[in-house]
């Protein structure tokens, strides 16, 4: 993609982040979907373009009829799970500057707590046949994540102590947060370094990120229909300054143990060297990071790999508190997929906006450009 | 007839005693996991082609199963095969799990399935 972006988020909505929702998926998703309009200030008829996951099950022609949405013209879903979660901006951004669809609106829903949970072994139907993950022994996403995280750990010194660290620091974000569902409930290393080991000696229980019901939706438009709802009593323009995927042969979005060189973040680099062209910015201009936490091994990773530090320095800007409250590199100031909700990632990038408009419970003073990181996508934002 | 999976001939030969990969008939490129077509040279025409089953420990994790408490943990480990390969695994002898620990491959069964398994050899025993 060449130059800027000419897209804007006009829009956000989330649902109550819950453990059980008690409701439909498609509820869920309606709800959010709907409030995201509202919060535009676009008429539902303005909206002609619907984009989610390959894994999302909301059927877009069921939220079309429960949002009464009069013609839907473009429709595309992004594949892979959360860490590709920001390809759905790049997809509406494919699709408006190339006049396809003029507002797109990006949803993810599920109950993933209450009803299917991405957690949950996974051994198939009874007598299947013997596979190359699970019949050795990996049977959860966290234990094959932390089997091939565990070499950049070793090889920058980064013990499962120090994680506590981080995650301390999510929580404190989570913490002021009120729709985080760790909000008043900060942690200390002790509490992290006494939560349960869940994969010895990578993650512990406080590692993980939540399981959550909920939904969360975003608007994309025209970046002159944004300007337009801004100069007429929006919110404050939120432009897509970049968006970009990468995926070198030889990486693989979950079983990522077979690429040749297990520390360097290859997929990352390019996402990073992709934006920082696009958008003519650099790493230091960054005012305020999300980055993608399933894990929280997962965010030194993206963390160097996006630049946010030289290469071998993750450990010292961890220690020094650089992520949490008062730090220099701020990350995840909604508290994360660890502190706030997993809604598969969206919901880092709906703190993002907010952090652009102004209006996040852990507002960053003064920022101006926003980084909502993920391995093999990334986008970045700029107030206007 | 169940359509067969790009990875049966490998616990074929597992049931027969070997250790196999996928070798391209194009190029020579051996590969691991099994994929219908070779990433370097494009070729789909493959053979069968038997590992030495030796290898190196890169990484090893304790694997407890969440909802099957009462199943012994595994030590699940990612080995390294002097022929290039990376592969998944559990260890047979766990007290003597350590990074760089030369390993050999034992096909043995575990809860009632026929499993590459590795266990270390040389010094640490
Ligand atoms: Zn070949």
């Amino acid at each position: 993609m060449s130059g800027p972006g000419k897209t804007a988020v006009t829009g956000i909505g989330q649902t109550a982040y819950t453990k059980e929702s008690g409701r439909t998926v498609m509820s869920l998703c309606a709800e959010a979907s709907a409030k995201a309009i509202a919060d535009s200030g676009l008429e539902r008829g303005q909206i002609d373009g619907l984009i989610s996951f390959t894994m999302d099950t909301n059927s877009d022609m069921d939220l079309q009829a429960s949002l009464g949405l009069p013609m839907v013209r473009f429709t595309a879903k992004a594949p892979f799970g959360g860490e590709g979660a920001y390809a759905t901006f790049q997809l509406a951004a494919a699709a408006i500057e190339s006049g396809q669809a003029n507002n797109v609106l990006i949803f993810r829903a599920f109950n993933e707590r209450s009803e299917a949970r991405f957690g949950q072994p996974n051994y198939g139907p009874q007598g299947a046949p013997r596979d190359l993950h699970r019949s050795l022994g990996l049977v959860t996403p966290g234990q094959v994540y932390a089997m091939w995280h565990k070499p950049f750990l070793d090889a920058r010194g980064l013990t499962n102590e120090d994680l506590g660290h981080l995650v301390v620091q999510m929580r404190a974000w989570a913490a002021n947060n009120p729709a985080a569902w760790f909000y008043g409930r900060p942690i200390t290393l002790e509490d992290h370094q006494r939560s349960r080991w869940i994969v010895d000696p990578v993650l512990r229980l406080y590692d993980f990120c939540q399981e959550t019901d909920g939904g969360v939706a975003f608007i994309v438009s025209r970046l002159d229909t944004a300007r337009a709802l801004s100069q007429n009593g929006g919110s404050p323009l939120v432009r897509v300054l970049g968006v970009q995927q990468a995926w070198p042969l030889g990486e693989s979005m979950m079983y990522n143990y077979y690429k040749s060189n297990l520390v360097f973040p290859e997929d990352t680099v390019h996402v990073a060297n992709a934006l920082w062209e696009q958008t003519g910015l650099s790493p230091a201009e960054i005012d305020v990071s999300t980055i993608y936490d399933n894990f929280s091994s997962s965010i030194p990773i993206s963390y160097e790999g996006y630049g946010l530090c030289k290469p071998g320095e993750v450990r010292d800007a961890i220690l020094a508190g650089e992520f949490g409250p008062g730090g220099s590199t701020p990350v995840n100031t909604n508290g994360g997929l660890i502190g706030e909700a997993y809604l598969h990632g969206l919901n880092n990038a709906a703190e993002c906006v907010r952090q652009m408009r102004g209006t996040s419970p852990n507002q960053i003073e003064g920022a101006k450009v926003a980084l909502c990181a993920g391995r093999q996508c990334g986008m970045v934002l700029a107030r206007e | 007839m169940q359509a067969k999976r790009d990875q049966d001939f490998f616990w074929e030969g597992i049931d027969r005693g070997v250790l196999l990969a996928q070798k391209c008939d194009g190029c020579g490129q051996l590969r691991h996991p099994p994929q219908p077509g070779c990433a370097k040279c494009g070729s789909d025409q493959w053979s069968e082609t038997v590992l030495s089953g030796e290898g190196t420990i890169l990484a090893f994790i304790e694997s407890v199963h969440p909802t099957r408490r009462d199943e012994e943990s595994r030590c699940v480990c990612l080995v390294e095969l002097p022929e290039g390969l990376r592969m998944i695994s559990s260890l047979l002898d766990p007290e003597n799990a350590g990074n760089g620990a030369a390993v050999k491959f034992e096909i043995a069964e575990h809860n009632g399935q026929l499993l590459p398994l590795v266990r270390t050899v040389g010094e640490s025993q």
